[in-house]
């Protein structure tokens, strides 16, 4: 037992240089004010009040509606996905998986950056609309636009784990319910869904986590004026220059987080003990 | 009733599948077309690539990307795994406050990272740059190589590393000779994770960098404003990369899988 | 015989719990010793302290008379068998014994040629290239001592080793590592739970407990002459009684004074009486100072187990004859069936 322990040392230096202190000097800015120079330092909390500003509050509105519809679209698709996927032969299943992580290894500015040609006024879309003599649309720097680019980019991290809890499911437990008079419907709200909600819980996280913090999707296909949380900070650290107030939106964004993965494992524990 | 149910199923894989790869077969086809266009496809050309080839700046991003990506990878490999070595015999209350800290990075938002370092810099003063982004990167790779090395070391019997000393190896020969060879498929998981991880990133290359210092994403980032076929040309040349290598790295234990069944067989 | 390892008072915390509680220990050249004793006994720290994976927190640790506490393993000249073999999984069976070899930079025509000869030792002769993962478990032991006796060491030290293996194959393999040993004509220090296993193995039993040995003997001495309650209740079946040595050579207890062959007791010092219960005949009840009814009779397959009820008590009695549940009984034992203990504190 005695050889090998010290090898943890150097990540323990490392992570508390790298991982801890940086935290700690966020929320420093965080609760001050005096800019960038930390010599006089004034402890404040009007970082944080305001959030109550009706701007700032849109933004986090915003941001919270557009991550809930996200991940609400990306469940219904992806469970429904996976479920399908599920359903093959195992070496199939094993080919459309790794279809559906190939995305995910590429660059998602790459494939945000594919989605401009796609539905921008003269794009694609609106290209061939014109060739059935129907009117173009306007997609480019809407909710819609962001929305697609979000979805698109995010989906796998919702197929992935539900995919994964779905078909490691013993088979006996769906021919239990059918034996027990269930029918499809009945066997796969009470039996199959049920048994697979940790694998949801995970993606859920996954997707809610990665939409409300986004600041590349809605810049490059909501424009400038689209401002989500993550655009908030990006202007408070690179344009306007307020690094207090930058980070304490960062420390609410990741207590936000904090709280949402709080909230998921609950469920979870929830759910478990009721069984 | 069965045979519709089927096709839809089918159906629904093939519209799902579509809109994953449509973005990226739209890249890849306009960075081989004649005009600027990015919406008609006049011919077919090579000319964006010479174009990207004869881009200074691009070919510096490409060469920042790569060289991050090489050394970040193999620091945080070797840091990752001699920790999750090293974790395996620690007393419970060490590990898990480890694997807490951890699991900061992987948790938290990319953008509060990237905010935590840059702000971390800039309070050491340590000038914005290639250092600070290899720092960076080193930072969020290490975690997703401890997180797939750590299972496969706990796996392993408790005992085996003091067989190798029992049998007269050094603590580093037990290391080298025994520990590593047995947990390498959670090594070249992360090898491959943090490669990408690294490759890949935007976020937190955007904030940590400076002094004109860009890796391909910063510099696709800056250049969207004016659409240009020479970014589809990069793409499609990551694309390919990646594609490749994930091909390749998902395939290569299934064939050996085939030829070990073989091989058994054949015995 | 050569004392080849000493341990003088060797002490060992873990977590604020002592494990070992001073041991002292003589280990003899070519000596087949047993560490016996319930899990918790200390016996694989025991072990794991003369291996090198363990360092005692106080006392002597002596091979061949040299201090060795602070040696690492591997410059030690003593080799492990593991409980679960620790067999290297990606070496095959060749490569996994040959392992210490090839770090000693041996040359390989005399690797190749121990390898061999190792693996007809251990009766696996063919299997070089095999991989260990496809081996049976007695297969996989086999190679284990392999890989630990191609060294020379001057000791092979074995951590429950037959404990993952089934009964039948248990039994086989006790065989043979008393056989190997005998071949190689080295130490073997051998732990176990088992006490069946102890004492048809080895020249020296060592039984512990609580961090403390119990006693030291051969397999004979420590099954009929226990020195304690603890050794005489962990070996074998056995009745004990609380009585006292009226003096030496006389016994009383349960109300009668026995004669008996121990000695060296204080005049009516308080003592315990170990009778095993194939010592105990069934006699009639005219015939015998103890008598009983028979409470219950249960076949064990060679022989009946017994349970006698006198007043006092209930007497465990193994016989090939049976007896009716009910019956009157008498119970009898001659002087040399009587071992006396001294209390423990």
């Amino acid at each position: 037992m005695k050889y090998f322990k010290n090898l943890v040392k150097p990540y323990v230096l490392w992570s508390s240089v790298m991982i801890i202190i940086p935290l700690f000097v966020m929320l420093l800015y965080a609760v001050t004010n005096s800019g960038n120079s930390l010599v006089n330092i004034q402890f404040t909390f009007e970082n944080f009040k305001r959030f109550a500003e009706p701007v700032y509050l849109n933004v986090f509105v915003k941001s919270l509606k557009l991550g809930i519809i996200t991940v609400a679209i990306c469940l219904v698709v992806g469970y429904t996905l996976a479920y399908i996927i599920a359903q093959f032969k195992e070496r199939t299943q094993t080919v459309l998986i790794l279809l559906v992580t190939i995305p995910m290894w590429i660059n998602m500015l790459l494939r945000t950056y594919a989605w401009i040609s796609i539905l921008s006024d003269n794009g694609i879309i609106n290209t061939f609309l014109e060739k059935l003599g129907l009117s173009p649309i306007s997609m480019m720097y809407t909710d819609f636009a962001v929305m697609i680019g979000q979805i698109c980019d995010f989906l796998p991290y919702m197929i992935i784990p539900i995919h994964t809890s779905l078909s490691k499911m013993d088979k006996s437990y769906t021919e239990a319910a059918y034996d027990l008079g269930a029918n499809p419907v009945q066997t796969f709200f009470k039996v199959t869904f049920k048994l697979s909600i940790p694998g949801v819980l995970n993606g859920v996280i996954m997707v809610f986590l990665l939409s409300i913090s986004t600041f590349v999707i809605p810049k490059l296909l909501g424009g400038g004026q689209y401002v989500l949380m993550g655009n908030l900070i990006e202007n408070q650290f690179i344009s306007v220059g307020d690094w207090n107030f930058g980070s304490a939106i960062s420390i609410l964004l990741a207590s936000i987080i904090l709280l949402a993965i709080r909230w998921m494992k609950k469920i979870d524990t929830g759910e478990n003990s009721q069984k | 009733m069965k045979k519709l149910a089927k096709l839809s199923k089918g159906l629904y894989v093939a519209l799902c599948f579509a809109f994953f790869y449509i973005p990226i077969f739209v890249t890849m086809l306009f960075s081989f077309n004649s005009s600027k266009s990015l919406t008609k496809f006049t011919g077919f050309s090579l000319k964006w690539y010479i174009e990207l080839i004869e881009n200074s700046e691009i070919m510096s991003a490409v060469w920042v990307s790569v060289s991050v990506a090489v050394l970040a990878t193999a620091i945080s490999t070797v840091l990752g795994t001699i920790t999750a070595i090293g974790l395996s015999k620690n007393r419970k209350l060490i590990r898990e406050w480890i694997t807490n800290i951890n699991n900061i990075p992987i948790m938290n938002p990319e953008i509060v990272t990237a905010i935590g370092l840059m702000l971390l810099f800039s309070a050491m003063k340590i000038e914005k740059g290639y250092l600070t982004m290899l720092l960076a990167h080193i930072s969020f790779c290490t975690p997703y190589v401890i997180t797939s090395v750590y299972p496969k070391v706990r796996s392993l019997d408790p005992s085996i590393a003091n067989a190798a000393m029992d049998l007269g190896a050094t603590p580093w020969q037990a290391l080298t000779k025994v520990v590593v060879p047995m947990i390498k498929p959670g090594i070249i998981a992360g090898v491959l994770l943090a490669f990408t991880m690294s490759f890949d990133d935007f976020v937190i290359s955007y904030f940590v960098s400076g002094n004109g210092v860009m890796n391909i994403s910063i510099i696709v980032y800056n250049m969207t404003k004016r659409t240009n076929p020479t970014i589809n040309a990069l793409s499609t040349i990551v694309i390919l990369v990646i594609f490749i290598a994930v091909l390749v790295v998902n395939i290569i234990p299934l064939l050996k899988r085939k030829r070990a069944v073989a091989n058994e067989k054949s015995n | 015989m050569n004392t080849l390892i000493e341990l003088k008072n060797i002490t060992k915390t873990f977590d604020d719990q002592q494990v070992l509680k001073g041991i002292n220990l003589k280990i003899y050249e070519n000596e087949f010793l047993t560490l016996l004793g319930p899990s918790g006994c200390g016996k694989t720290t025991t072990l794991r302290i003369i291996a090198g994976f363990d360092e005692s927190d106080s006392g002597e640790l002596l091979f061949d008379g040299i201090e060795i506490s602070k040696l690492p393993p591997y410059k030690r000249e003593v080799n492990t068998v593991f409980q679960k073999y620790a067999l290297f999984p990606h070496l095959n069976v060749e490569e996994n014994i040959s392992f210490g070899l090839k770090l000693k930079k041996t040359e390989k025509s005399v690797i190749e040629q121990k390898v061999k000869k190792m693996l007809a030792l251990v009766g696996l002769s063919g299997f070089e290239k095999r991989d260990v993962t496809s081996l049976s478990g007695g297969q996989q032991q086999r190679v284990a001592i392999a890989r630990a006796l191609i060294n020379e060491p001057k000791v092979l030290l074995l951590d429950e080793p037959l404990g993952a293996l089934d009964a039948r194959l248990r039994k086989e393999m006790q065989t043979e590592l008393k056989k190997i040993q005998k071949e190689v004509g080295i130490t073997f220090i051998y732990v176990t739970h088992d006490q069946e296993e102890a004492l048809s193995m080895s020249d020296t039993v060592v039984v512990m407990n609580d961090g403390y040995i119990q006693q030291i003997g051969t397999p004979t001495d420590v099954y009929n002459e226990p020195e304690n309650r603890f050794v005489a209740s962990f070996i074998g079946e056995s009745n004990i009684i609380e009585g006292k040595m009226v003096r030496d050579c006389l016994v009383e207890f349960d109300g009668f004074e026995f004669e008996c062959v121990d000695k060296g007791f204080k005049e009516n010092e308080e003592a315990e009486i170990v009778l095993r219960p194939e010592d105990i005949d069934i006699v009639k009840p005219e015939n015998a100072k103890i008598t009983g009814t028979v409470e219950s009779v249960v076949f064990k397959g060679v022989h009946y187990e017994i349970m006698v009820k006198t007043d006092l008590r209930s007497y465990m009695i193994h016989t090939t004859d049976f007896f009716d549940v009910g019956l009157e009984v008498g119970l009898s034992f001659g002087p040399e069936d009587i071992h006396v203990m001294w209390k423990m504190v």
